[in-house]
């Protein structure tokens, strides 16, 4: 596959939106500061009306735009993968007034795709939230960033202004908004921000209900990654067939993934779903060192040995075989010179640290987890630390209210499998000379979410 | 029509009774938080099974009926 990665700081190659030509997000991306809506409104032309100024739901035509997204095959980018049109539907179909929830928390520190996507083409995903809003009847559409993000809050911020003022009297019809969330790793998860949209703690929910069901103030909410509501954007544009040009039949279109580790310039990317993984890594100047492995799909994601990279396309049917998935575009590489044991302790006590603590198995199992890594790096318990982790991943997963606990026993295991002798040589030996060296995997000191005084009495 | 049995994990403080009134379906962890086997409940373990979510501190056990058709989107 030619063509198949564009850099966000790369050069855009016009605006006529040509048949499978990158890039389509990231058109603009290079250009200095945020762009503009005139600018914007020049790069993609303005977003097709859907109705003549109907107060009510507008079914008829709303259909339009999710039949559109559906014969698209448009999949949710935040990390499941669960078709687009198919919420939108469920949204729509929902008892009650709708509303938007555009997810740009980002909660993976490993990610930028959406803080790019916020501070440079804050247009393109409010554009998409207006026209997801409008095909399912919402009146308000919310676009929820990190507070940790300051600068996607300020370039979103001055983006619904410029709306304001140049819109106003538009057939468009929800209204814009702000939010911002704190910057913990599960609260991001959707219920989660839902319920600190909804004036309560940034921690996840139990489900049922689902947000399509009873999400901000008790309403339909549809909740979409703010890269799902950017090709929602072009989709109303361009159409169904035009998003199918690139991408593989199973996953259509492009895809913005986060590329981290020993390249040139690392960084986001536009990609063709199903480009190799070889393609990206050459598009960002090639790798500067031998590789251990790579982290696919985040901190909740599969690791790839070295060996097994060669042949690693980037969609998630391809990455199947690997038991991996793209989940929201992190492409993470280990050095040779990386120790993945000292890697993967630091990462599953990180975990650890960012549960809610809500949930049982998921606050005391994953610090048993980290526990049991701990002593596995250090060597000398025989193999009592792997028949534990073995014991605690059938044990946690699928316990908690959301799917933190699992993602951590996920990454874990795949590490284990992934790294085998690695693993093997610390039980027996302890600590190698790399387990000294700086960290590669980026593990940023994030605010807790639980009780800070649990929190620091919890660590020893 | 059988039921089922599901644990609020967001509810739960580990009070532990669920696994004495119900031990044909729901064991304890290390922790004390309940594990259950994920079988339907049949016959007078559904009554049991009410029985263990009445008395239940936090109402974190919930008997669901199963529907034919339920519907995620």
């Amino acid at each position: 596959m030619s063509a198949s990665a564009q850099g966000a700081d790369e050069q855009p190659r016009g605006a006529d939106a040509a048949a499978g030509v990158l890039p389509r997000l990231l058109t603009g991306a290079g250009e200095p500061g945020a762009i503009s809506l005139r600018r914007h409104v020049q790069l993609h032309g303005p977003l097709p009306a859907q109705r003549d100024g109907g107060r009510r739901r507008a079914r008829p035509t709303g259909d339009a735009l999710i039949e559109e997204v559906a014969r698209a095959g448009l999949l949710g980018r935040g990390g499941a993968a669960f078709p687009a049109a198919t919420k939108m539907r469920a949204v729509a179909d929902a008892r009650g007034r709708a509303i938007v929830l555009a997810n740009g928390t980002e909660a993976e520190p490993a990610s930028s795709k959406d803080d790019t996507l916020l501070q440079t083409l804050p247009h393109l995903v409010i554009d998409g939230a207006v026209a997801a809003g409008e095909a399912v009847g919402a009146e308000e559409a919310i676009i929820a960033v990190s507070e940790l993000a300051a600068t996607s809050a300020e370039s979103v911020a001055i983006a619904i202004e410029e709306r304001e003022r140049a819109l106003s009297g538009s057939r468009h019809a929800p209204r814009v908004r702000l939010v911002t969330v704190p910057g913990h790793f599960v609260a991001g998860q959707e219920t989660a921000v839902v319920s600190h949209v909804n004036g309560g703690a940034a921690k996840p929910l139990f489900t049922p209900p689902l947000p399509f069901q009873s999400g901000v103030g008790g309403r339909p909410t549809l909740v979409s990654n703010v890269e799902t509501l950017a090709h929602i954007a072009l989709i109303a544009r361009h159409g169904a067939a035009w998003f199918r040009e690139l991408g593989t039949p199973a996953q259509p279109g492009s895809a913005l993934v986060t590329l981290c580790g020993p390249v040139a310039h690392p960084g986001v990317y536009e990609i063709e779903q199903g480009a190799s993984l070889a393609s990206l890594i050459a598009a960002a100047g090639g790798a500067e060192e031998p590789l251990h492995g790579a982290l696919l799909g985040g901190y909740s994601g599969t690791w790839i040995a070295a060996g097994l990279l060669g042949g690693v396309a980037l969609s998630n049917e391809h990455l199947a075989p690997h038991g991996a998935t793209l989940g929201a575009g992190v492409v993470l590489l280990l050095s040779a010179d990386a120790c993945p044991v000292a890697e993967t302790v630091r990462l599953a006590r990180w975990l650890s640290d960012q549960s809610a603590r809500q949930c049982g198995p998921c606050l005391h199992g994953l610090d048993a987890l980290a526990a049991a890594l701990e002593q596995l790096a250090a060597g000398g318990g025989g193999s009592r630390p792997a028949q534990r982790i073995e014991r605690l991943s059938a044990l946690i997963a699928g316990r908690g209210a959301c799917s933190h606990p699992d993602g951590a026993v996920n990454v874990t295991l795949s590490a284990l499998e992934a790294f085998g002798a690695d693993f093997a040589d610390h039980a027996r030996n302890g600590p190698c000379e790399a387990c000294t060296r700086p960290p590669q995997l980026p593990l940023p000191a994030r605010p807790s979410s639980g009780e800070r005084r649990h929190a620091e009495s919890a660590r020893r | 029509m059988s039921s089922h049995i599901r644990v609020n994990p967001i509810a739960c403080e580990a009070h532990g009774m669920c696994a004495e009134l119900l031990p044909e379906r729901i064991t304890l962890d290390e922790w004390g938080y309940p594990v259950l086997d994920g079988r339907p409940l049949e016959g007078a373990l559904v009554q049991h099974a009410l029985r263990a979510a009445q008395a239940c501190p936090t109402f974190a056990l919930l008997v669901e009926r199963d529907r034919p058709h339920t519907r995620r989107g």
